[in-house]
């Protein structure tokens, strides 16, 4: 038998098999290719669970980056599209708003028409009124209380809203406030008719009270927002799936990316991990031991001036040694944070006050903060103290904690940096929530335990959380955040006139007066301003980090 | 064996309560406002007094932990201040997703601790011996987080043969027994499972050690039974002992592992319990304890029914 006969009875034989093993592995190769083709961004947040998704974030800004701003609208939002500039506020779903000239305490926004929430329901005056009334209106069926304390706070003088026209609300505050608009940033606007299906659902049996806390629970698992980004898959505490919105009203920021997954993940090295691991495309505030090995694995670090302030913030309660100003501008001349910045390899911003040189709210301080221990050591003495006679200083601070940075190395730095002028300074380490409470107390409660000084980070996004909440004499504890009960007329004045301001111009010019104010008064040690550190794969495009807690995932492609 | 049963039932009882009554307390006297995760730092006095108000917490203690008994016995644990979402069901969530881990966690620890304890205590004194305790000594004494960390550098981060955290590429709710989800519990169990192996090999080489020096193995080599004969018999006398520990050791992983669950993100009660703890969530945290500690108690009243069972002389105690 000829040697070529079976070949070729069995090239026969097997040609169907052969050509249908060859169209299948064909096949396969071209699926793995077209299944390439969707566009998948997997994010590892440092929350410990998925920021709330019914409209109102918790876990600070962090939710309002990730759960906020992808899925839904407020009527004003940030603009984050630069990176060489501070953030500042653009129109969101409110096309123009302005202050009633005659009652400067009722405002009206004029709305963007032909916007619809991802269920199809169309975004009106009524839309807006009902997302005011679920957190301030406790008779409204949706009031929801879980919502209230992450919103209220953030606009403490909203009060009412009223639908004027399908496309036009007014919204009445306690007080003339110019930062209303700012504020409004943080109020993103829920669908109301799917809150309703969801309402609808829940067991008719029950009072209207317990169906409208269903109505939210399922609301979270199955939201609907305005936002380019809508929500397709809820496993609580793992993972959250948002889509694509194509019909996003904003033609600029219709995502290019085709599905974003975000899972929480607290712990440092195993963001890290998942990053080198090919896990995820993106990590927040990466492992800073970890950053030459990511950077050497080709995956890009991204960072950026942030309103996020890290300072010691000082009591001016009876006795403490910090009344003196002379100490308080010495200790801000001694702090070496050109040495801190290469600890943190590059991590964080040299301050030069709450916010920085070229900040609409600058204002050109006459003090310099810089670093000049020999200036300091001069108001030192002159405040009477030496190397033999150092001045004692306690300060409370954390271990760890969100926003915190590298809080037990930093504020070691701070103290052996401080020991050259003069201070003598104790910490008082407790956990970070207690610390966190212990801030609302003040000075001169007795969870203080003798400090004087206390180190809690803090956002300083709008003018209220930036600088009114730590001088105002209205602000002191327990209502707000003034721990050091700093203030006077004449602050109370200053933040006045900023509040009264309503051309956002002379709003800025009233503020940059407050801001140079608190720099030469000096309230804080400023030491550090975080850059809010994020790695990602080199196959994410388009990022831009702005000057800002946030960053919009929507303008961003992949390879 | 009912009124027994019954007696064993009642004792239960008053140590529920006490666990309860714990639960609530511990977490009541910890530091920190319960309003943490909901409440910015700079809410006003009013704004602060009102969400008190409508989460009950500006009720007497006595109260809150009566109203707080009284709907757990009814299978309500609340709603989690942080997530508004039901209690019960994330800690039952939680639950599964422990047992899951701890099951092949327990697994490894027993059959790698056997192993490494009949084979040192039949060769005391040689060099597999030394290398079988080191190896055990090591499990028992290296902090598993630690190794945890270094499993995840070497196999995830630097090989990328395994993945570092998750527990599935869905997440656990659509977990399967196949290689794409079961590559996620691989190191996880693992690291759990050093110490049940560290301290499985160390008893179980005692026993075999003691074992050993009885007169019926000097009898069966005698009879002229080979290595491995006289090694089944021993087996089969250090066995009941190795189980009893590795029952205990079972008991203990079932409660998860705060450290372990957070080092690889596995959504279990331990990274329950440290998401809790961190958001200052009271109601999450007395459900999750009091959901474990209840767990433990029912065990152990299992165990004593078990026991009774087995031995009546301990029914006629």
């Amino acid at each position: 038998m000829s040697p070529t006969v079976p070949i070729r009875f069995a090239y026969a034989r097997w040609r169907a098999p052969a050509a249908a093993l060859a169209f299948a592995v064909g096949a396969a190769l071209c699926l793995p290719a077209a299944h390439a083709q969707e566009k998948v961004l997997r994010i590892a947040m440092t929350a410990a669970d998925i920021p709330r998704t019914l409209g109102q974030p918790d876990q600070g800004f962090e939710g309002n980056r990730f759960t906020g701003i992808p899925m839904y609208d407020a009527l004003t939002h940030w603009d984050l599209a630069r990176a060489d500039a501070p953030s500042v506020l653009v129109p969101g779903l409110a096309l123009s708003w302005a202050v009633d000239q005659k009652d400067r305490t009722k405002w009206v926004f004029k709305l963007r028409p032909d916007v619809k929430f991802h269920d199809g329901s169309p975004f009106n005056a009524d839309a807006v009124v009902w997302n005011v009334r679920k957190v301030l209106d406790k008779e409204a069926v949706h009031f929801d209380a879980s919502q209230v304390g992450v919103t209220a706070s953030r606009m403490p003088t909203l009060r009412s809203a009223r639908k004027i026209d399908d496309l036009t609300v007014e919204l009445v505050t306690s007080e003339p406030d110019s930062f209303l608009p700012l504020n409004l940033a943080n109020l993103f606007m829920a669908s109301p008719a799917h809150w309703q299906k969801k309402f609808d659902a829940a067991p008719a049996g029950q009072p209207p009270a317990e169906r409208a806390k269903l109505a939210w629970t399922a609301f979270a698992a199955d939201a609907s927002g305005t936002g380019p980004f809508r929500m397709t898959r809820f496993v609580p505490r793992e993972r959250l799936e948002l889509a694509a919105n194509k019909a996003y009203w904003d033609a600029k920021r219709v995502p290019k990316i085709d599905r974003v997954v975000m899972v929480p993940m607290p712990e440092a090295n195993a963001r890290t991990a998942a990053l080198l691991s090919g896990q995820v495309d993106w990590i927040e505030a990466p492992s800073p031991d970890a950053m030459p090995t990511i950077r050497n694995r080709g995956f890009v670090v991204y960072f950026n001036q942030q309103p996020h302030v890290w300072p010691w913030q000082l009591s001016f309660a009876e006795g403490s040694p910090w009344l003196d100003k002379r100490v308080r501008q010495a200790a801000n001349l001694c702090v070496d944070r050109a040495g801190l910045l290469k600890f943190l390899g590059g991590m964080m911003s040299v301050p030069k006050g709450t916010v920085p040189p070229g900040h609409p709210w600058w204002g050109n301080p006459k003090f310099d903060i810089r670093y000049d221990p020999e200036a300091a050591r001069k108001m030192m003495a002159d405040a009477g103290f030496s190397a033999a006679k150092p001045v004692k200083v306690k300060v409370q601070i954390s271990a760890s904690g969100s926003g915190q940075m590298q809080p037990l190395p930093m504020n070691e730095f701070v103290q052996q940096s401080l020991k050259q002028c003069f201070f003598d300074v104790q910490f008082d380490v407790i956990e970070w929530n207690t610390l966190f409470t212990n801030w609302r107390r003040g000075a001169k409660d007795a969870t203080a335990n003798g400090a004087n000084a206390i180190n809690v980070s803090y956002a300083a996004m709008d003018p209220f959380f930036a600088m009114v909440r730590f001088t105002s004499t209205k602000t002191f504890p327990p209502v707000s955040n003034n721990w050091g009960h700093f203030g006077n007329d004449e602050f109370d004045k200053l933040i006045a006139d900023a509040r009264g301001s309503f051309d956002d111009k002379t709003r800025d010019t009233a503020l940059a007066k407050l801001h140079a104010r608190i720099v030469e008064e000096a309230p804080f040690v400023w030491i550090a301003h975080d850059v809010g550190p994020r790695a990602m794969s080199a196959k994410v495009k388009n990022v831009v980090q702005p000057r800002s807690w946030f960053i919009d995932i929507a303008t961003m492609t992949m390879d | 064996m009912l009124a027994t049963l019954l007696r064993r039932l009642f004792y239960a009882l008053p140590i529920m309560a006490g666990v309860a009554l714990v639960c609530f307390s511990l977490v009541h006297i910890a530091p920190g406002d319960p309003l943490v995760s909901i409440l910015p730092p700079d809410a006003s006095q009013d704004l602060q007094a009102q969400l008190r108000e409508l989460y009950g917490l500006d009720r007497s203690l006595v109260e809150q932990f009566l109203s707080w008994v009284w709907r757990a016995l009814q299978g309500d644990l609340g709603t989690s201040i942080a997530s508004g979402r039901p209690v019960a069901a994330e800690v039952i969530k939680a639950v599964g997703n422990t047992l899951r881990l701890a099951a092949v966690a327990t697994l490894i620890g027993f059959a790698l601790g056997c192993l490494f304890g009949f084979v040192a205590g039949y060769f005391r004194d040689s060099w597999v011996d030394r290398a079988a305790s080191v190896m055990s000594v090591l499990g028992v004494s290296v902090p598993h987080y630690w190794l945890g960390m270094v499993l995840v550098i070497v196999f995830s981060a630097q090989l990328m043969w395994l993945p570092a955290t998750g527990a599935g590429p869905g997440g656990s709710g659509d977990w399967a027994w196949n290689w794409e989800h079961v590559q996620f519990m691989i190191l996880p169990a693992i690291t759990m499972s050093v110490i049940p192996m560290g301290i499985v090999a160390r008893t179980v080489r005692a026993l075999v050690a003691e074992t050993l020096e009885q007169e019926f193995v000097a009898g069966l080599r005698a009879r002229g039974l080979t290595h491995l004969g006289v090694f089944r018999h021993v087996v089969k006398n250090a066995a009941p002992t190795a189980l009893a520990v590795m029952g205990l050791q079972l008991g203990y992983l079932l409660g998860g592992s705060i450290l372990i669950e957070t080092v690889f993100s596995w959504p279990g009660t331990g990274l329950l319990l440290n998401s809790a703890i961190f958001q200052r969530d009271l109601p999450l945290l007395q459900g999750t304890i009091l959901v474990l500690a209840l767990f433990f108690v029912v065990l152990n009243l299992i165990v004593d029914v078990v026991q009774t069972l087995l031995d009546p002389r301990i029914a006629r105690a």
